[in-house]
Order: C-alpha cells, then structure tokens, then sequence
C-alpha cells in the first residue's frame, strides 16, 4: 500500500473495500447505499451489493428489529461477492451498532452518529451502558462524528420542520463516506435535483447535506486519511449498475421485442419480486402491458389468458405465490402454451422471511404439481445473468410451448453489480411461428424436432380450436380418456423438456479439467463459490467451479464432468435440494453443504467445507 | 375444425363444433347452448374472433361444444384466464361461461374483480342451484336448508344472490334470463353482446338430475305470468296473467299492489337500468312473496378496463421519442470501460 498526501490529508490505496450501512429503517440506508453504488460503478470498480432489510416497512424506531443494512463491495480486481466482513462500518443509532459490529474484523473503520447515542436509544438498542464510553468498541477505529447536529446545522436558516431535516442524515452519511473512498458525488447531485424537482426545498436540503458530509470529510481534523480504489480492469464496453430484478425486466422486455410481440405480465405484488412490476409498468412504450391481479392466481391466470392470445406471457412471484400458481402452471403444461414463471424465491416456509434469500423453492418448481409435469427450470448466477436468462426463458418458452421458470431469489433481485450493456441487434434472435394455414392442421400436431405443438391464435381463419385442462388425443386435442392415449401424451410431455438439452451449451468448468473436488453450484451461489474456488486454486489445490443455469433439464455433459473429480460439493442455501436431484439422477455421491440463515454463503464457509473434504481440516 | 372462412354468411351449424355434447339428457344446459349458437351469426362478429372460457363444471364444457376458440379452464379461474386475453386482445369477443359453483364459490374474487374492472368480456353465469358434476352436493346459491349428500340435516349457511353479488360489484351490465325462455334469454344475450364493458347474465337453468324443479315456482308455464317481472326500461314494473299487478314503493322498500283492487297505475315504479337503487331492490324480490324479476337490472357506461389499459400504452408510445431496446438497455447513468 503506498500514500501519498493530498491537501493535508493522507489517500491511500486500496485494492478492495466492504463497506456497510446501517441504520433504522427509517434512516433511509438503502438509499444512501444505492446512491454510493452508483457513485463507485461510475469510477470504474467492479463491485457486488447486499441489501439486508427487515420485513416490517416500519418496526418501531431504534430497536434491533428496526434495523436495515447495505452492504457494498468494491475492488479494482474482479470481484464476485458482496464480501464476507465490512471493513467499514457506519452506524446511524445504536441498534445499527449492536446487530452489526459483531461482523467489523479489529481495526476496522467505525463511524456512529454520536448524537443517537442517547440514553433511550441505547436501551432500546438493549446495551446497558453506551457502548462508546464501556470500551467495547477499543478494538476498532472508531470516529464519532454529529451527523445529526451537522445535519441540522447546515439547514438551520431553511425554516424546515426538524423531522424533515432529520431525514437527509443519509445523505451526510453518503457524503463523508464518498470522501473517505474519494468518489464523485455529481452523479448524486444530480439525481437528488431529477428525483425532488417538484420539492425545490427537499432538493436544497440534500443537496446541502451531503456536501456537508463531504466537505466534513475533506476539512474537519477527524480523518487523517482517504481511501482510494482504482477502476478495475474489466472487459471493454459501455456499463451500468443493475440489480437483478432491472436485468430480468429488461430482459423480458427485449426478447418480446425480438419476437415482435406484445409483453404482458399477469402478477400480484409480493416481496422481493414487486420491482418486476414496478420496471416493467415504466415502460409501457415497448409495447409492455402489466396486470395488478387480485391475488396470485389471477396473475398467472391472466398471464396464460395472454399467451393464448399470443403475447409474452409472464408472471412473476416468491415461493408462496407459486404455491398459489401451481394449478394454473400444470394446466399451461397441459394446454402447452409458452409462459414465464418468475420464482423471486425468499426463506419459507410459508410466509417465512420476506426479505432475506434463500434457494429453497427448486424442488417446488421441479415437482410442485399434481401429476407428472415436466417444466424447464433456468436460473440466474448474477444481477446481470437475470438479464440473459430471462432473456432465454421468454424464447425456450416459446420454441417448446411451456411454461419456463425463471428461478431467481432476494439476493440477485435486489443485489447490484456492473453490467456490461449488451447491443440490441446481437441478441439471440427470438422466434415466432405462428400457425396460419388451415390445412393439415391440428392443435396438437408437433414439431419433429422439438415435440412443441403449433402456436394458433385467435383471429386466425380456420383454425378455431378447444384446449383445456382435460386430457386430450394426441392429435386433435379433443378430450380423450384413452389409457393408452393418456400414457403417450404423458410420455410426450416429458419427452419434450428432456429434449431442451439441445439448446444447453457445453458446461463451462473454472479450474483444472480433473481434479480432487468440484464444487458444483446453481443460482446465487456463483459469486461465494468462485471466490472460494480461486481461494483454494491460489493455494495449489486441485479444485474447479461449474455452474449451472439449466437445472431442468440438466446439461447433457454433467454426468461425465462429475466423474473426473474425486469428490463433488454442492453449496446450496436449502437443505439440499439440487445434490438430491444429481444423487439420484447419476447415482454420484454428490455432497451438500448447506446453509439456511436467510444471508448469501460467505467464502470462508465454502472454502472450510471444501478443506475438510479435502482432507485439510485447519 | 373448419376450413372456410367466416367471409361467407353463417348459420347456426357454423357454430356447432365436431364434438359430442355430453350433458344429462334433459339438462337445461342443452338449451342454452342452442340459443348462443342461434344468436352467434347474427351478432356481425368473427367466428375466429369469438372465444368461450370457462373453469370447470357442467356449464363449463360448454366452450367444447362451440366451432370458436375455446379454453376450458380450471375451476373459477376463468375470468382471470378472460381478463389477460382481453387486455392483451382488445380486438377478440371474449365470453365466459361459469355456474354457480365456480363463479361465485371457488371463482368468487375473480368474479368480483372482474365486475369491478369492467372488462370487456361477457359472463353468462348458469345457477342450478347444485354441484352437478360432483354428483349433488350444494352449492353457495343453493337455499338454506337443502339436504344435499354433503348436507343430510340440511344446509346451514346463506345462499349469495348472483345478481346482488354483481350489483354490489358496480357490475356495468347484469341481467337474468331462464334457459327454457328462448326468445327472451337470446334478447338478454344479445344486449349483453352488445354492451361495452362486463356484461353478467345469471341464466336460471335446471339440473334435472341432481336439482330438478329448482326454479319451477319461476319458470312452470302455468305460473310464470305470475311468478316473473319482466323488466323493461322505461315501463312500468307490471306482472301477472292479467297484467294487474305492480310493483310500488312503500318506505325503503317495494310491495306488490293489487291493480284491481285500489292500486293505481301511476304508482308504480318505472324500471330504469341506470338506476342502482332500484336495480339492487330488484335483485332482492323472489318468490313466493315477490315475482322473480327477469332481463336487465342494469346497463350503465363506463370506460373499459382493455381499452383503458391499451390507451395508457398507446400514449406512452407516442410520447416516447427513442424507445428502441439500446435507448432503454442504455438509461440512467453508464460509463465507458
Ligand atoms: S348433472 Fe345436472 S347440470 Fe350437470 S349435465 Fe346433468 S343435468 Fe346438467
């Protein structure tokens, strides 16, 4: 690390930073976390985020229950995780303090708002004494600055209410943290005067807050030195920040533009998949409809309505929606219509924990319906990924005539990474045969290749037809109670999803080719497992990472890379559902590890497990 | 399936699909489905333009039986499956057919969003009063005290009003007709067809193998002149064989007079679709102290919610100068590696 000194002050250099917020949930972290994001993407690094906040909208002010937190990280190197532990920790109350300094390593950078450090709130907060006067914060730097008082102080001739001005303490958070990480807070200026352009006094008074935060930074004699990460070294092209519930939505967007149909997303609000709706109800002009159902079923209801009308039928959820969703899912199965499912999964069961992550709803996708129903499931690695793979579900929904899911969950949703903005003419192109001639036709007739039947809408002469829920003749598609017919069209059902396996690129494996273990991941896990995989591979071991984006059906060159390692780990936040279904379908001794805690897995427990199979218990 | 197109003048057979109808001999449904595919070719629409949705139930096989589009559901869910065709369709005639089962017991909050929304799609509701295809258990209209398999001691529970149901929905249209009734249920059809926005039909239909004689206090020939009120806009509210008798108000609510005894015609009531009041006072008249009031208790205007939806997307077309898919991919703040 070198230093140099700039205006009196020390900047020295880092090459990676976790940074976290914390703060009531009033406090308004999440903002200011986002706003800091943006500004850390615009400088180039290469970051990953972890929004952790609590279920209640508004749990009563100061208590631990209160708490809401934003974690970023951010490197000049390659990153793939929002970091195990903060290096940085700021603290708006007490409550923040206690429920996530146990995560600060020693020597960590502290900042609290001293003036909250009130004796009210250090009880509700559950201390007995102030934890800044006890000598429990000794082993950390800890920089007690009055963000309140300063706050106030830089509002004081506006005339203002005081709980208005108490409400831009986040943006003096935000603006002495971008000091101390040396980021530009134009961007921020910027959205500040876009976002309250109707409220020139809210405006003003952000604006000024987190200059002053800014500038407290630059002058007050507190912090000897400032940080600096330089812009990492990332594969050339435009970029821009997005969490993955953006980078689905958009990427619905585009692959019903590239078919040139109409978008329409049938849903009901539900945590964390609300932002779908919201995203997409904004772009109306790309021929986007959205649908506020009365509840889940109408959503996907209304989807399916669409999509045998021809549209982009989506729907998107969590776990208890889809529970909701299963009997119209199976009869999408069975009338063999193209429909996406997105599965924004979140801990269960039931109602479980709405905003904190979890894998859990793979084995509710993969078999949560009456009867045999096959659906295709994909799912996403990274915030970006939810682009491409939503991208892909929208046009192997259609190419098959299925419902699709799209297994995504809380931690992608809402997490951010960069993401490296795609040309819209070098898309996948997304095609639609739509059935036009009478002749020889029958609902049911299919596709040699792809077993899928023919897409005939209504409006179209000649081909008016019945489907529904009933079984129905192989052929015609008119009820039939057959027993042999039954058993080929279930056999046909499932012939047809296991033949996806065409469409699923070679695995791609990071590491050796063979080796003594492969950790083999899906979903939200990549980030964790390629750390931890590069972790082991920098001390010599003979370890590699697969990741898998179609779960069902598997990729065709699974079983083969499974046998060139000795041992397979599955990391997996359930209880072991994928390592279940590999047991069973390669007859591997796959091994799991799980963990079900409502938070992503960090790397050190991925690298633990891996070292103990490895044989190098520590 | 057909190969023709519709550019020819259809008949009823037109509408008459290759499968064979499987109700109960007898079954009121019979009916009814005569009298849609009567009406069909002379509504002026599209044979492959028209679509029946429907859940699941006796009436709900009903879209097999018709040469359309069709899409036989699940249970309750068809006006959810009808509302995202609708929207994303607004150039389809789009009908659901559901019953008293399926509408208002399993499918009973879709029916009421639906309403509310005033989509542009038309519900025929067949009340038989009964589980049918379930083989007779009761169901949410059937009376209070029906002894049904599922109820040996009788039912326990309040039957729902489908019209009332409709009313307190703000439904935009909601009328009644009574399957044996040819003539007037294809006249409330066709008004139905021919309203903007929801149109309910509760058609009374008799179940003759698990609810026979269900209605028969309404619909016998030799009782029907004094057991159904004709409802006309702009008539006066007059029933009976000699037509004698009225319907007045009294307070807060509607007494029969007696046009023969001491009742004068200027006291009646005139039937006014526009009015809500008097539609909800309507829905709640039944035998044996009232006579059932038949044909259109409502018919208001009011914006659809399709063509509402559609206008939000063609204005926000319009105003978008660049909305080609690198302008939205390229929005906010990016920056260049
Ligand atoms: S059970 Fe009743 S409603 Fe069903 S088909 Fe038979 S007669 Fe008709």
């Amino acid at each position: 690390m070198q230093s140099e000194t700039v205006a009196e002050k020390a900047i020295e250099e880092r090459d990676r930073v976790v940074i976290r917020f914390a703060g009531d949930s009033g406090d308004g972290m999440q903002l200011a976390g986002m706003h800091f994001t943006n500004e850390t993407a615009l400088a180039g690094n290469d970051l990953s985020t972890l929004p952790d906040f609590p279920a209640e909208i508004r749990a009563p002010a100061g208590t631990l229950a209160g708490v809401s937190g934003f974690q970023l990280h951010f490197s000049s190197l390659d990153i793939f995780t929002p970091g195990d532990q903060p290096d940085v920790l700021v603290a708006m109350n007490p409550a923040a303090l206690k429920v996530n300094v146990g995560d600060l390593p020693s020597n960590g950078i502290l900042i609290v708002d001293k003036e909250q450090f009130t004796d009210q709130n250090i009880k509700k907060a559950e201390f007995t004494e102030s934890p800044l006067t006890d000598g429990s914060l000794d082993r950390y730097q800890v920089f007690e600055v009055s963000i309140t008082k300063l706050t106030l102080n830089a509002l004081n001739d506006m005339g203002l209410p005081t709980r208005t001005m108490m409400r831009s303490r986040n943006f003096f958070a935000l603006g002495l943290t971008s000091w101390l990480f040396q980021r530009d807070i134009e961007p921020t200026l910027r959205w500040i005067d876009a976002k309250f352009a109707k409220k020139p006094e809210i405006a003003e008074a952000n604006r000024r807050v987190l200059k002053a935060g800014y500038n407290y930074g630059e002058t007050a004699e507190v912090f000897r030195t400032a940080y600096k990460v330089k812009a990492a070294e990332i594969a050339p092209g435009r970029y821009r920040n997005i969490t993955g519930n953006t980078a689905a939505s958009l990427g619905l967007i585009a692959a019903a533009r590239r078919a040139d149909l109409r978008l329409f997303l049938g849903t009901y609000p539900i945590t964390p998949a609300s932002d779908i709706l919201h995203e997409l109800a904004s772009h109306k002009e790309y021929d986007v409809y959205t649908f506020q159902a009365e509840d889940e079923i109408a959503g996907v209801g209304a989807a399916l309505g669409a999509a045998f009308g021809g549209a982009v039928a989506v729907t998107s959820t969590s776990g208890p929606g889809i529970c909701l969703k299963s009997e119209t899912i199976n009869l999408a199965v069975s009338v063999e219509l193209p429909l996406v499912i997105a599965d924004i999964q979140r801990g269960g069961p039931s109602t479980g924990l709405p905003t904190k992550t979890e894998q859990a709803d793979l084995m509710l996708a993969m078999y949560g319906r009456n009867s045999d129903s096959p659906v295709p499931i994909l799912a996403p690695a990274t915030p970006a990924d939810c682009f491409s793979v939503a991208y892909e579900a929208v046009r192997i929904a259609i190419r098959y005539m299925t419902p699709v899911f799209f297994l995504s969950d809380g931690y992608l949703a809402n997490g951010a990474e960069p993401w490296r903005i795609p040309e819209a003419a070098k898309l996948p192109p997304v095609e639609v045969e739509f059935r036009k001639d009478p002749k020889g036709f029958f609902p049911y007739l299919r596709n040699r290749e792809t077993l899928s039947r023919p897409w005939a809408i209504p409006g179209t002469p000649g081909l008016e037809h019945r489907v529904g829920g009933i079984e129905k003749d192989y052929l015609t598609g008119n009820v039939s109670y057959a027993p042999m017919n039954h058993e080929q069209m279930v056999r046909v059902r499932a012939r047809k999803i296991a033949g996806i396996v065409r469409e699923i690129p070679p695995t791609e494996v990071n590491g050796p080719a063979e080796g003594d273990l492969l950790i083999l991941g899906w979903g939200s896990t990549y980030g964790s497992i390629e750390s931890a995989t590069r972790a082991l591979q920098a001390e010599g071991e003979k370890v590699a990472h697969a990741h898998i984006r179609f779960i069902n059906p598997l990729p065709p060159d699974l079983n083969e890379i499974l046998t060139r390692y000795e041992r397979v780990l599955v990391p997996e936040l359930n209880m072991g559902q994928l390592v279940r279904m590999l047991r069973a379908e390669y007859l591997v001794d796959a091994i799991g590890l799980s963990k079900v805690q409502g938070q992503p897995f960090k790397v050190s427990e991925i690298v633990r497990k891996a070292k103990s199979l490895l044989g190098k218990n520590q | 399936m057909s190969e023709e197109t519709t550019a020819a003048k259809l008949t009823r057979k037109d509408f008459v699909s290759d499968q064979d109808v499987r109700w109960c001999p007898g079954c009121g449904d019979y009916s009814i489905l005569a009298q849609v595919q009567r009406l069909m070719p002379e509504l002026g629409v599209e044979r492959e333009k028209t679509v029946f949705i429907s859940g699941i139930g006796c009436s709900s096989r009903f879209p097999y039986y018709m040469n359309t589009y069709g899409f036989h559901s699940i249970h309750g869910r068809a006006p959810a499956i009808a509302t995202g065709l609708k929207a994303s369709r607004p150039d389809l005639s789009v009908w659901v057919v559901t019953g008293d089962g399926d509408g208002l017991s399993i499918g009973g909050n879709h029916l009421l969003h639906v309403l509310r929304r005033n989509v542009d799609v038309n519900i025929l509701l067949f009340n038989n009063r009964i589980y049918g295809l379930t083989k007779g258990q009761y169901s949410p209209t059937s009376e209070r005290g029906k002894v049904t398999k599922s109820t040996p001691l009788g039912s326990v529970d309040f039957p729902l009003h489908p019209i009332t149901v409709a009313l307190g929905a703000e439904a935009t249209f909601v009328a009644r007709s009574i399957d044996v009734e040819a003539k007037h249920l294809q006249a409330v059809i066709r008004r139905a067809s021919e309203h903007r926005g929801t149109s309910f039909v509760e058609i009374l239909q008799n179940c003759n193998i698990f609810n026979d004689g269900a209605f028969s206090d309404i619909t016998d020939k030799d009782r029907k002149a004094e057991s159904q009120l004709v409802l006309e806009h702009g008539k006066p509210l007059v029933f009976g064989k000699e037509r004698d008798k009225g319907i007045r108000m009294s307070g807060h609510k509607l007494e029969v007079v007696d046009l023969n005894n001491g009742g004068s015609e200027s006291d009646l009531l005139i039937h006014d679709e526009q009015d809500a009041a008097l539609a909800f006072l309507l829905s709640t008249l039944q035998p044996p102290s009232f006579p059932a009031p038949v044909g259109v208790f409502r018919a208001v205007d009011r914006p659809t919610y399709d063509a509402s939806m559609a206008a939000q997307v063609e204005k926000a077309k319009e105003k978008a100068a660049n909305a080609d898919l690198d302008a939205l991919f390229n929005r906010g703040d990016t920056w260049e590696v």
